[in-house]
């Protein structure tokens, strides 16, 4: 397994106050040793001060002035740590429905999430939630974590019940790699070490688990794109001629010689040569930032992709979407968006909301069309030029979008192309 | 087993010189902000990687306190020669002259809140659209909150609860005439990924982050740098040392730590076995709970 030495994995936590998630997460630093002395300190004393008995190991995922003072998280935190075997970034999310923007922008580059679940409560509306949520954004691989199995007497029986409660929910939803683990997040029981107490669990510890999964095959690289960001032509006698389109990589694999064509012109060429500063490469993959040459001088700008002759994504200006909304404004029909796929900015109109899905039943609901914020519909959006789109499920990179409204300019929902 | 994937460091890369091209295509007028700590020079290290061949296509942007390390100028300065690029710098010291800002006094006093009105003023007389920093998520718990591409008002401030969602790889540029955007191609880093990096690429760093005998006082928990600028406290022992310094900030507030590490290896060694945070010895933190998330608000790096 040395091949997956040194590999960067994300995960994504969701979770309501009283869960334990900044539990959990303060338990993953620590026992890993990731917390530093000052930090511990500074914990130490906030805990007295609340008057904890022990270190509340809460206090170390604490974010801006406002969570502190509600107690709960609100926007998405970032948080890192090493092990020998991997670098983890955790986008730690609340769990709240009216957070739902915050879990879907966590859950976008999650190659793992996690999802924990009371041993008291079982599967609830919540878990619903994040699982839809996990699914909807196709996180590879789901970590169920049953947590405060200290609080049930480490019984080995209401966790199996539990895993059946949600084998049940997940048939129902595209989640490829489940995994179950009964934890203490409070006590530590198979967080980092293995549990004393549950002698009957026979699987890895969560963390272990975390450093093994296998990601390296998560990303689509059969599909060869590259949407160009921009044309580098330097203007120094040493590079008269170059002319690099540079881009980072969305999927599969591109080497020198290979037969390209570019959208959505539809020219084609041949790549001369490929380099990441001033290291020539024989082949480059996702999710790599270089810089290409072709052989004929043709015209490429930002916003065009190249491909492989022989694969192409669809080139088209009608899409149809899996579009959540994170605007304290209801979506306007027929307004006009700027919609933002790749390197891509094109004008779009939303055209048609076929049905909303209710997050917490994950039913659909055919009678409301209105997309007000935290909404997840299914909806129908042309533009103005064409797009060249993947289904997200092939290929999150492009497969995505935002949209932008234009009179504020904020970001206004985010899709997954069907 | 496959064998295309890439390692954390070459991802962080990847990512990092997607953010600067983004930059590039989405901005006019943008410029790197450089203090001549190790992170900006991490940036401009980076910012070259994404350019090659052509030459980085944005000034750097310095925001003088006027209590520098005189290594930092100078390393500053070569590096500037070395690169082909134009240096804009921003004076606190003119700014305290001509009365936009008023000096801290006592023992403690800093300028480094000083610098955010030098940094607004700097931005909006070059008409600067972008500013790219060398913040990273993993430096405090407000900077956690931060997003890649981080939206200011025409105050320059920034409003941590109205955030721009940033989903993917796609990053939302659009603003307003007078707003500007703050953007850091390193928030995914942490110092040790930092390190890790300036040994694996050979990046030249200054001298001051190599163990050398220093002049120094014991203030706040960290030893500081005897130097011209430093407030005087009576009787106060100066003792010399061999230290190092974590990050470079001014001189009056930036603590060393005691070490033998004079090279990047034995660098890298001593950060992973390190057991208190790099701002730690940064007392512009200490003042209070929320000092960063204060600062940021109002305008800071």
């Amino acid at each position: 397994m040395k091949i997956d030495k040194n590999q960067l994995l994300r995960f994504t936590t969701a979770g309501s106050v009283d869960d334990g998630k900044s539990t959990l997460i303060g338990r993953l630093l620590y026992d890993s040793k990731s917390i530093f002395e000052d930090q511990l300190d500074a914990i130490e004393k906030t805990s007295k001060r609340k008057g904890h008995e022990t270190v509340d190991l809460a206090l170390f995922t604490d974010g801006l002035k406002d969570e502190r003072e509600q107690g709960i998280t609100i926007d998405v935190a970032y948080r890192y740590f090493t092990t020998p075997k991997r670098k983890f970034i955790i986008a730690d999310t609340p769990g709240h429905i009216q957070y739902t923007r915050n879990m879907v922008t966590g859950a976008s580059t999650a190659n793992v999430a996690l999802i924990l679940i009371d041993a008291r409560k079982g599967v609830i509306e919540q878990t619903k939630r994040h699982s839809y949520i996990a699914s909807l954004l196709q996180i590879s691989h789901v970590i169920v974590c049953v947590n405060k199995m200290d609080l049930v007497d480490y019984k080995e029986d209401v966790f199996n019940s539990i895993v059946h409660q949600y084998e049940d929910l997940s048939s129902k939803m595209m989640i490829k790699d489940v995994r179950y683990i009964p934890i203490s997040a409070l006590e530590g029981d198979n967080v980092v070490h293995r549990s004393e107490n549950m002698k009957w669990y026979q699987n890895a510890p969560l963390l272990h688990t975390l450093e093994t999964v296998h990601i390296s095959s998560d990303n689509n690289m059969i599909d060869a794109r590259f949407p160009v960001q921009t044309v580098l032509r330097p203007q120094n006698d040493e590079h008269r001629d170059y002319r690099g389109y540079v881009g980072r990589i969305s999927s599969g694999i591109f080497r020198v010689g290979d037969k390209i064509k570019v959208l959505p012109s539809g020219f084609t060429s041949t790549i001369k040569s490929m380099n990441i500063h001033d290291k020539q490469l024989e082949e480059a993959f996702s999710e790599m930032s270089v810089a290409m040459t072709l052989e004929d001088e043709i015209d490429v700008s930002r916003g065009d992709m190249l491909v492989k002759v022989n694969n192409s994504p669809e080139v088209t200006q009608d899409i149809t979407a899996m579009l959540c909304w994170f605007n304290e404004e209801n979506a306007r029909p027929r307004a006009k968006y700027i919609l933002k796929h790749t390197t891509n900015d094109q004008k779009a109109i939303i055209k048609e909301v076929l049905y909303k899905v209710d997050v917490n039943t994950i039913k659909r609901l055919e009678d409301d069309k209105e997309l007000s914020m935290n909404d997840i519909c299914k909806v129908k959006i042309r533009t103005t030029a064409p797009l060249m789109v993947d289904e997200y499920i092939q290929n999150r990179n492009t497969g995505s979008f935002v949209l932008i409204d234009e009179a504020t300019n904020e970001t206004v929902g985010a899709g997954m192309i069907m | 087993m496959s064998k295309y994937f890439l390692n954390y460091l070459d991802e962080l890369e990847s990512e990092a010189i997607f953010v600067f091209r983004e930059v590039y295509a989405q901005f006019r007028n943008p410029v790197i902000l450089f203090s001549g700590g190790k992170d900006s020079i991490l940036l401009t290290h980076l910012a070259k990687k994404a350019f090659f061949p052509s030459k980085i296509p944005f000034s750097l942007m310095h925001i003088d306190t006027g209590h520098n390390f005189p290594e930092t100028i100078q390393f500053r300065d070569d590096l500037v020669k070395e690169l082909g690029v134009d240096l804009l710098v921003g004076s606190v010291q003119e700014a305290i002259e001509d009365g936009r800002v008023l000096e801290e006094k006592g023992k403690n006093a800093t300028r480094n809140s000083l610098q955010i009105t030098t940094l607004l003023d700097a931005i909006e007389d070059n008409k600067i659209d972008c500013a790219i920093g060398g913040g990273r998520r993993d430096e405090e718990k407000a900077r956690a909150k931060e997003r890649f591409f981080s939206h200011r008002d025409e105050f320059g401030q920034w409003t941590p609860k109205n955030q721009r969602p940033e989903l993917w790889n796609l990053f939302n540029g659009k603003m307003r005439q007078g707003e500007h955007f703050r953007v850091f191609p390193i928030s995914n880093w942490t110092e040790m990924d930092v390190w890790n990096y300036i040994k694996r690429e050979n990046i030249a760093i200054p001298s001051l982050y190599f163990a050398h005998e220093r002049k120094v006082v014991w203030r706040s928990d960290s030893w500081i740098p005897v130097s011209e600028y430093l407030p005087k406290i009576e009787n106060e022992q100066v003792f010399t040392k061999k230290i190092r310094f974590r990050t470079l900030g001014d001189i009056t507030i930036t603590g060393g730590i005691e070490s033998d590490a004079d090279t990047l290896s034995k660098i890298v060694d001593e950060v992973s076995s390190m057991r208190e945070t790099e701002r730690g010895n940064r007392s512009d933190d200490k003042r209070s709970e929320t000092a960063m998330e204060d600062r940021k608000k109002q305008g800071y790096f």
